[in-house]
């Protein structure tokens, strides 16, 4: 598969996504610079972590107006796969791609730890590629991550299989305790905890690897 | 001609923030206090060649698209 991440003003987690998909994959990756018009000739794109626009005005929402995101909106609405991760998420929530909106952490602090995700969506493969594991272990770093959606939203949400992960305890305040979600056509992923700074022993951990398996 | 945006949380959002200076005002020997909500308070500035009819309709298209986020966001326009 070819991948394209996308590198915003900000973005400090891009490198790790190449690093993985890269070395570990053996994956086709290039960056994409926020200011390009096109994705180019890409299977998958990713919108990594950081601070985009220093976090100015709402998180993601001066990088949701960015000239490549156009693209990736058509790219998505074409049914191609958008991973958002931590900031990604919240590009991908004000472009409305996906639903809902990432308020500040309800502790109003920043949370930098591993938490325990369980797998909370029967689509697959997700369901197959998780049977092994009742729970994973991902960092989360972040500061807007509380998760929230009116009512009528999260019923949907719920009644179309959308939550990927739910925290096994809530570090944030999210509701329903949701770390991630999926559009309904299931190509639009979201999640805050990072699954690239799990890939290997060295730092902490594998359980990420599980994540990305589930894409390709 | 400086527009004022004001963007405040729709009712039934969680402020945290707002919870915690309300509870420094407290703490602080306010009494009565009911609630506290924070907001963002946008000056934008216009070029004279721009209408207030036509400022109006931008602000309104600024504040949907990038300035509220309307899934928890309202938001007022005031022109002088």
């Amino acid at each position: 598969m070819k991948w394209g991440v996308v590198v915003f003003p900000g973005s400090n987690c891009d490198q790790d996504c190449v690093y993985v998909l890269k070395n570990i994959f053996h994956q086709d990756v290039e960056t994409q610079w926020h200011e390009e018009r096109t994705l180019g000739k890409v299977d998958a794109v990713i919108l990594p972590g950081g601070f985009s626009y220093g976090d100015y005005l709402r998180s993601g929402a001066m990088a949701a107006v960015s000239p490549i995101m156009q693209d990736v909106i058509r790219f998505a609405k074409c049914g191609g796969l958008v991973v958002g991760i931590c900031n990604g998420f919240q590009i991908l929530t004000e472009c409305e791609l996906l639903p809902g909106v990432l308020l500040r952490n309800a502790s109003l602090k920043f949370r930098c730890e591993d938490v325990s995700l369980a797998l909370s969506t029967s689509r697959e493969p997700w369901q197959k590629r998780f049977s092994g594991k009742k729970t994973v272990s991902y960092p989360i770093a972040h500061m807007d991550g509380n998760y929230f959606i009116d009512n009528e939203g999260l019923k949907e949400l719920q009644d179309q299989d959308q939550i990927l992960f739910r925290y096994v305890q809530n570090p944030n305040g999210s509701i329903d305790r949701i770390a991630g979600i999926c559009n309904a056509k299931g190509n639009v992923i979201g999640l805050m905890p990072h699954p690239e700074r799990a890939c290997e022993r060295i730092l902490g951990g594998e359980d990420g690897k599980l994540f990305f398996e589930s894409l390709l | 001609m400086i527009a004022k945006v004001y963007i405040t949380l729709k009712n039934g959002v969680l402020d945290p923030q707002g919870q915690a200076v309300q509870k420094s005002l407290h703490l602080m020997g306010f009494q009565g206090l009911s609630s506290v909500r924070l907001g963002k308070y946008i000056e934008v500035c216009f070029e004279d060649s721009i209408s207030k009819e036509k400022a109006k309709e931008e602000l309104k298209s600024m504040c949907e698209k990038l300035l509220a986020n309307t899934v928890i966001e309202d938001y007022r326009i005031e022109l002088p």
